[in-house]
């Protein structure tokens, strides 16, 4: 990047700054240094026109906000200036402390984009006069992720945009394209999801931003839509994971010192001669079937007979799904030491 | 958006007359500190800045700095660029949705602090504000309470914990490092002393906890993980595990990373996982029910129809054992 263009770019920003009326192109090339030409010729012309072209594209890239207008109703030509209340950032009177927690949530990103603009808005900030201590810490420190499509669907939110994207959902055969007036995005639970109007199944859905197959497009006109006032975003998605109530009671016997995982969760845990009896809340005979079968021989149900049963059908099936080779010679069963790096 | 390299020095340069402006005499090496720029890059900005200015561009019109003997830098005259440019939206953004993760953290100190310069970023972003991002973070804030206090206090901690991949519960003396909240759960950053290696403890796992009187002292060669990617990463020295699996049970796709995922058939999905220990991927298969098929390693279906088998003679259940 040459020296000269980073110059000429400076001094076209203060120059449209300095102007209240709206200066023409023609203008700016007679004043601007690095714009000299020669108007009468096309050539030397045109490369001066691709040239402020590039210019202004950069500016509007950085978030300058160039105005276009005209000077009188007599000019034909539109003129360019920049609107100083636009351009400013406001006075953000920042406390230390306040300083400090700006500062922080601005590192927490890992995406490269966000965290770039996280840290280029933090720049600003400390432009602005406020001192940001580097070295401060919170105790706890969340790791902010985003998935790929937060950022388009984000973008299409603020233009108030429709958007279309594929959408899969893994118990289904396949991707299906839906089209969606996105009204916010809510990180529950450690998942982001995108809440809004469905124009397929034409009601409110919420979609897991992680499903979003590839790109999001958006399409139609922006600010086609308004999203419903005061609509409750994270209620839109908690609702569909509220927890269960656990009114049921099943009692286990557990081997000596085994199951630890089922142990964590029981209610009056007491030692016998064959094991230790445990009592077990759960909402829904199934599930805690399910969960108790992983345990294997370390845990048999006594108690209610359809969560017993239940557990029989599944160990029978996993018996008969996994038959052995013809004339097995059993290797020994060896559970691999292998260090979890998260328990 | 990512800017490219010319408007990321233009952004800079921008930034650095009202960076000035707001501390009259800071010294050149301090401020390229600050700014995380090297000295000459910044001697490089001024230079520049020092030939721009107002139309006319006169002695009078040029952005002018003053500096004294101590190498302190003056802006004496701004040529209008005295505030810094907006945010952005993808700025506003970036700070508001952060922001509002270190609000809903459970256990987070400062919160005040927090929710004020969140609403004064809010209003400073103006119409960009309010970018409408909901963030609800789970987890046990008086337990977090109590491990931030021992992180903040740098003692070492006696802890019981339960490892799931392992089914079984633990003693264990760490010396914390930090406190993290990733997807959705918070974990206790410290050295293991049992395994004498850096290791994250998920909060909700950690079932007793006593600060002992020793500090926390995690050796020079603790370092913090990388968590860009989340908390687990499998390595390719862990068993491959491949499991036929119905519908039912396609959710292990988007719970655990796999290595591979591939249609079958209509119905049946061929999934690769590593496994940290061939009982916990026992314990999965078992769990996940008969819908479940282990292809490889042999080793694993052995196990799941021994397992299975010998919980059935707890039932005193006759088991009849086909044959292929």
């Amino acid at each position: 990047v040459s020296r000269s263009r980073t110059e000429r770019l400076v001094n076209l920003v203060i120059c449209l700054l300095s102007t209240r009326r709206f200066l023409t192109a023609a203008q700016i090339a007679g004043t601007v240094p690095g714009y000299e030409h020669d108007p009468d010729d096309p050539r030397d012309h045109e490369a001066f026109q691709r040239k402020f072209e590039r210019d202004k594209a950069e500016l509007r890239e950085l978030g300058v906000p160039l105005e276009t207008g005209t000077a009188s109703v007599f000019d034909a030509e539109p003129g360019y200036r920049i609107a100083r209340r636009d351009y400013a950032l406001p006075d953000i009177p920042l406390e230390p402390d306040e300083a400090a927690a700006v500062g922080i949530a601005a590192r927490l990103w890992q995406q490269t984009g966000l965290a770039a603009a996280a840290s280029s808005g933090l720049a600003k900030l400390r432009a602005a006069g406020i001192d940001v201590d580097p070295h401060a810490t919170l105790g706890v420190e969340p790791v902010v992720t985003v998935d790929p499509a937060f950022e388009p669907i984000t973008a299409a939110i603020r233009a108030r945009q429709a958007v279309t994207f594929d959408y899969r959902v893994p118990e289904d055969d396949a991707a299906t394209t839906r089209h969606l007036q996105p009204w916010g995005t809510v990180c529950w639970r450690g998942r982001w999801y995108v809440v809004g109007y469905d124009l397929d199944r034409k009601a409110e859905r919420c979609f897991r931003l992680s499903r979003v197959v590839d790109t999001v497009r958006r399409y139609g006109r922006a600010g086609s839509y308004t999203p419903p006032e005061g609509v409750d975003l994270i209620g839109h998605v908690a609702r569909w994971s509220a927890p269960m109530e656990r009114t049921g009671r099943a009692t286990v016997l557990i081997k000596p010192g085994r199951a630890a995982g089922v142990r964590r969760w029981a209610q009056d845990l007491s030692t016998g001669a064959q094991g230790d009896t445990a009592v077990l809340r759960y909402a829904e005979p199934e599930g805690l079937a399910n969960w108790l079968v992983g345990y294997g021989s370390d845990v048999t149900v006594l108690d209610p007979p359809e969560v017993r049963r239940a557990v029989i059908d599944r160990l029978q099936a996993m018996v008969a799904g996994h038959p052995l080779p013809p004339a097995a010679v059993a290797p020994p069963r060896t559970e691999a030491d292998a260090p979890a790096r998260v328990g | 958006m990512a800017a490219g390299p010319a408007a990321d020095r233009l952004g800079r340069l921008l930034n650095l007359v009202p960076y000035l402006l707001a501390r009259p005499g800071i010294r050149l090496a301090d401020a390229a500190a600050d700014l995380s720029v090297t000295d000459r890059q910044l001697r490089e900005d001024l230079e520049l800045l020092w030939v721009c200015g107002l139309p006319g561009y006169g002695p009078g019109d040029l952005i002018d700095m003053a500096f004294d003997g101590d190498d302190g830098v003056t802006v004496t005259y701004d040529a209008g660029i005295d505030r810094p440019l907006r945010l952005t939206p993808d700025e506003a953004l970036a700070l508001v949705v952060a922001l509002r993760m270190l609000a809903e953290t459970p256990g987070t100190g400062e919160r005040d602090a927090i929710e004020r310069a969140l609403a004064k970023i809010e209003s400073a972003a103006g119409e960009l504000a309010d970018p409408p991002v909901a963030v609800r973070l789970p987890g046990n804030a008086d337990r977090l309470d109590t491990i931030r206090a021992a992180v903040a206090a740098k003692r070492a901690l006696a802890i019981t914990y339960y490892t799931a991949t392992r089914d079984e519960t633990t003693e264990r003396t760490v010396d914390p490092m930090r406190v993290l909240v990733v997807a959705g759960h918070a974990y206790l950053e410290a050295w293991c002393r049992r395994a004498e290696a850096v290791r994250l403890f998920r909060v909700d796992r950690i079932d007793g906890l006593v600060q002992l009187d020793e500090a926390a002292a995690p050796p020079p060669q603790a370092q913090p993980a990388d968590l860009s990617t989340g908390a687990f990463h499998p390595t390719s020295d862990l068993p491959l595990v491949t499991l036929r699996i119905g519908r039912g049970q396609r959710w292990i796709t988007e719970y655990y990373p796999c290595e591979r995922v591939e249609e079958e058939s209509v119905e049946h999905w061929l999934v690769s996982l590593r496994a940290a220990d061939l009982g916990w991927a026992r314990r999965l298969v078992l769990s996940l029910g008969p819908e479940v098929t282990v292809l490889a390693p042999a080793e694993l279906a052995r196990a799941v129809h021994d397992e299975a088998a010998a919980a059935l003679a707890g039932y005193d259940l006759p088991v009849q054992v086909p044959v292929q």
